[in-house]
């Protein structure tokens, strides 16, 4: 065994590519792990943790380079294919820095802005950098999407007074999903042009509902993610308020759908009283104990346009799924997703743990793990710190998956498989086969192991949504693609629930 | 207003890569931001100062403020007469210190002044005159409305140049240049510099004082603008400005009354020194800077100036105050026999050429000199490029033909070095470190990194608290 580490002093780059190009490393033959990471505390930590030995006076804006392979030989012919194979996954990045045209890169957001006449921006920069480069933007009189998590309540809050004061709007943090006037900003699918917009306080329950409303036919005119904290009593609805009024004023938009997850009681109060002082007909749908679920919504939406629900796809599994004892396990890279799924398994078979947990006594601790039934939201703030969404990157769901085929009280995993631009290009061939594993282990030690998947996107979206659907339901999976119904069939298969 | 909903987006992207390529798949124009995270310790300080609601309009002011300044030069006068300098009184350049921290160069420059006021008849004694506390006043030029270049040491018995700003009313200072080589500026105090000094005093200043004052006001904003068409970046290469100068006082220098001989003086050695224009584009930068100052909120730097021991900046928001690190010895090419061993750390107040938004940042202008400060051409373009990212406007006034026209990158505003980690790009002389030496050679300086965060610090600490509606 031998290693390998070296620095690049102020190559910056982004983790999702990072990440990408230490996997590419990693497969490598006789590698045995690979890393490329921007030296923060974090990584250097987990470096040194590896046992890899890393130099005192490097920085967040350092690569490092971490290298653990077989023998030299292998050591060396990855450090050959080093520059290949990183240099054609961070192409991109590298000519942004070295700009030829003898133009250099803007390097703020302000900066680009100038350049393009642009109307909006996009910032997925890490959290705690999140707010410069979002109030920039405002500056510039763009509005903006913020995709980066783990952005402080009190910045979130600045940063809508400020957008409310200049008449802009800003979506996020955590957003999630934004699509305006057909054009998928961030993770979005893509979808039919049609009468609907929606705002939403949670990114995959717009997904939902837009992925539910384009089966059904049914188009949308705009969706607008306005981040999964706007309805709690902190931000107090203030993009969704402004996000309601802008989708008033366009004309494309004959229904307004507002989607959120449980809000404060009197935020929304106020949220329900603004849509109703709105001239276009608004449905709001906020989650709940008892309320209607997201397929419920596209339903009623659907109705009141004059359109009749269609019965949504779904692909049962190739072994027929019965009821068995034990319990449901929910694994979930949507927060909506999983904040539904809680709802309607709580409902039915009571205690729900989570990290994301319905009520504060159901809360997992640090281990994430508890008998009975459990549901993650691998999406959730502080599973993303220094590494990708799990609609990017699944490795941490899968992990999981594989922990949960050897828990012999694991009698049903559920998942969300989440499609659209900015996700997982092919999702399938990284779960399916997981799916196939999980599966055939738990039938090794004699249990059936039902997995249930719930699979948010359109055909239209770059990875084919009925491709996806075949590829699960192969792997042994029942597919549906609404997430409420795919919750309670998961639910149906625990045995001894009251129906 | 959103613009939202109103068309096809266009998108600014500042993040993971995978958001872009998105964008690309969709055909949708966007333009992704080089983005890398701030210098490491700003982070707090930057969101503070971002989140100051006073920010956007003070800099909006105080660069409006500086790029509409209308520096003309006015008069010529003795230090005595321009700002009341009495004997025994010294101003230098840089933030100010005194005679136990100076540096060779400075302290050469401050003995050459001695004695040339006849306050000392050797080196040595002027070396104990300044070390007997009590007897002699050191000051910051940049306290006064004044700067100087290199050593920047202004005495009573020199001429100034006095340059009035006649859109604000402001007014500034600076002494008039000796010249390349030995001189007092570089800490050369030999018998040729204290004799060039007295002929400067007896001859130069007086004819250039009678003949301003028969042409009346010289609008140097006017000469800079040409200037920058012609090679000049003003601070190293003033060759251009300096011939539009004397082509612009030539027929009130003849006409002023002075002996044809003393005009012959003059001509000849103002045509002999290709610099003799930077004391007035200095003065010129000072007087457009100052009009920027004590903007409440405003992250602007008025000011960048090095007295060969410490760097330091000033900024609007923060009224007087000086952030100061050690001084780096500069980057560059060195004259025969010279060597980096022999310089002295970056000292002078001419780096508010910078501040101005010319000089370093104007380098795309002056291709002649990049070789003299160590540099190739597409070097030149690149720190005239980077500095757009760190400045809050384009000097319409000031045109660079080679990057189309473009306004020179003006108003550097410390959240912009903070986040981008780009540091104002700065031409300069070297001095020798021993007093007495002159230039050694010349080239680039990169400042303290430290210095900008220091100030953003203290803005960020007299951000107002956040009212929420």
């Amino acid at each position: 065994m031998t290693d390998w580490v070296t620095v690049r002093p102020g190559a910056y780059h982004d983790s999702v590519s990072l990440m990408r190009a230490s996997r590419t490393l990693s497969e490598l033959d006789g590698v045995e792990t690979a890393t490329m990471a921007m030296a923060t505390e974090l990584n250097r930590d987990l470096l040194t943790r590896a046992g890899f030995t890393i130099p005192g006076d490097v920085g967040p804006n350092d690569l490092v380079i971490a290298i653990r392979a077989s023998d030299d030989a292998a050591l060396n012919r990855a450090r050959a294919q080093l520059d290949t194979v990183a240099g054609n996954l961070l192409g991109r990045a590298d000519r942004r820095t070295n700009a030829d045209a003898g133009v250099a890169a803007p390097r703020t957001v302000g900066s680009a802005a100038r350049r393009l006449d642009a109307s909006v921006a996009l910032v997925s920069v890490p959290g705690p950098h999140a707010y410069v480069e979002a109030i920039d933007a405002l500056d510039a009189g763009l509005d903006v999407v913020i995709f980066s998590d783990n952005v402080p309540v009190e910045q979130e809050v600045a940063l809508k007074e400020e957008a409310r004061r200049r008449g802009l709007l800003v979506m996020g943090p955590d957003c999630g999903t934004v699509v305006v006037g057909g054009v998928g900003l961030g993770f979005a699918n893509a979808l039919r042009g049609g009468p609907v917009g929606i705002v939403a306080a949670s990114g995959t329950g717009a997904q939902q509902v837009a992925c539910l409303l384009d089966a059904a036919g049914t188009g949308v005119s705009h969706v607008l993610g306005v981040g999964g904290r706007d309805l709690a009593s902190e931000v107090a609805g203030r993009s969704t308020v402004q996000a309601l009024a802008a989708l008033d004023a366009d004309p494309a938009t004959e229904l307004i759908v507002l989607v959120s997850k449980p809000p404060d009681p009197e935020v929304d109060r106020a949220v329900r009283q603004a849509a109703n002082a709105l001239s276009t007909p608004t449905l709001v749908a906020a989650l709940g104990p008892g309320r209607d679920d997201l397929t419920a919504v596209a339903e009623k939406a659907i109705s009141t346009l004059g359109g009749r629900p269609p019965t949504w796809p779904h692909w049962p599994a190739p072994r027929p799924q019965r009821p068995r004892p034990g319990a449901v396990r929910g694994l979930f890279a949507g927060g909506t997703l999983c904040e539904e799924a809680m709802l309607l398994a709580a409902d039915q078979l009571g205690p729900v743990r989570s990290n994301v947990p319905l009520r504060p006594e159901w809360r997992l601790g640090s281990d994430l793990r508890a008998p009975g039934h459990v549901m993650l939201d691998f999406g959730d703030d502080r599973l993303t710190q220094g590494r990708p969404h799990p609609m990017i990157d699944s490795s941490l769901r899968t992990e999981r998956l594989a922990a949960e085929s050897r828990d012999p009280d694991c009698a049903v995993v559920l998942l969300d498989v989440v499609l659209g631009y900015v996700a997982d290009p092919d999702p399938a061939t990284t779960l399916a086969p997981a799916i196939r594993e999980a599966r055939s282990g738990a039938e090794r030690d004699g249990r059936d192991l039902a997995v249930v998947a719930s699979l948010c996107g359109t055909e239209a979206d770059p990875q084919g949504l009925l491709r996806q659907a075949e590829a699960l339901r192969d792997a042994g999976a029942a597919v549906f693609v609404s997430n409420a119904a795919a919750a309670r069939h998961a639910v149906a298969l625990i045995e001894g629930v009251r129906r | 207003m959103t613009r939202l909903l109103a068309g096809e987006p266009a998108v600014v992207t500042a993040g993971a890569t995978v958001f872009e390529e998105a964008l690309a798949a969709q055909a949708v124009r966007y333009e992704p931001v080089d983005w890398r995270p701030p210098i490491p310790g700003s982070e707090n300080a930057l969101a503070a100062v971002m989140a100051d609601p006073r920010r956007e309009g003070a800099n909006a002011a105080a660069v409006e403020r500086l790029l509409t300044s209308g520096p003309r030069l006015v008069d010529v006068l003795s230090a005595r007469d321009a700002l009341g300098i009495e004997p025994g009184t010294f101003f230098h350049a840089g933030p100010p210190t005194g005679w136990e921290l100076a540096s060779g160069p400075l302290r050469g420059a401050l003995i050459g002044a001695a004695l040339f006021e006849g306050l000392a008849e050797a080196p040595d004694k002027a070396e104990a005159l300044f070390a007997r506390p009590g007897r002699i006043v050191l000051d910051s030029c940049h306290h006064h409305g004044a700067v100087g270049p290199m050593a920047g040491v202004l005495s009573s018995s020199m001429w100034t140049f006095v340059v009035e700003d006649a859109e604000h009313g402001g007014r500034s200072y600076c002494s008039l240049n000796e010249g390349l080589g030995r001189v007092l500026r570089y800490g050369a105090y030999g018998a040729e510099v204290i004799e060039r000094l007295r002929w400067m005093s007896a001859v130069l200043g007086p004819v250039l004082q009678a003949s301003v004052r028969r042409h009346g006001p010289v609008d140097l904003k006017a000469i800079i603008a040409q200037a920058l068409q012609m090679g000049d970046e003003l601070h190293n290469r003033n060759r251009a400005a300096t011939s539009l100068l004397i082509r612009e006082l030539a027929a009130d220098l003849v006409d002023c009354g002075a002996p044809t001989g003393q005009v012959a003086e003059v001509l000849r050695f103002v045509g002999g020194n290709d610099h003799f224009f930077l004391n007035l584009s200095m003065a010129a930068a000072k007087v457009a800077a100052d009009a920027a100052r004590n903007i409440p909120g405003s992250t602007m730097v008025v000011a960048i100036a090095r007295n060969g021991t410490d760097f330091g900046v000033q900024v609007s928001g923060v009224p007087d105050r000086w952030f100061t690190a050690p001084a780096a010895v500069p980057d560059g090419l060195y004259f025969g026999g010279y060597s980096p061993a022999d310089a002295n750390p970056d000292i002078g107040d001419s780096t508010i050429m910078e501040t101005f938004g010319v000089g370093g940042f104007a380098m795309a202008a002056a291709p002649a000199i990049v070789r003299f400060v160590g540099g190739e051409v597409p070097e030149a373009l690149a720190a005239t490029q980077a500095m757009y990212e760190i400045t809050l406007a384009e000097n319409p006034a000031f045109q660079i033909p080679i990057l189309d026209f473009r306004g020179t990158p003006t108003g550097v505003d410390v959240t912009k070095i903070a986040r981008t980690g780009i540091l104002p790009a700065i031409n300069t002389g070297i001095a020798g470190r021993e007093a007495g030496t002159g230039q050694v050679g010349a080239g680039l300086v990169t400042p303290p990194p430290d210095v900008f965060v220091a100030a953003l610090e203290t803005l960020a600490a007299a951000v107002p608290p956040r009212q929420v509606a």
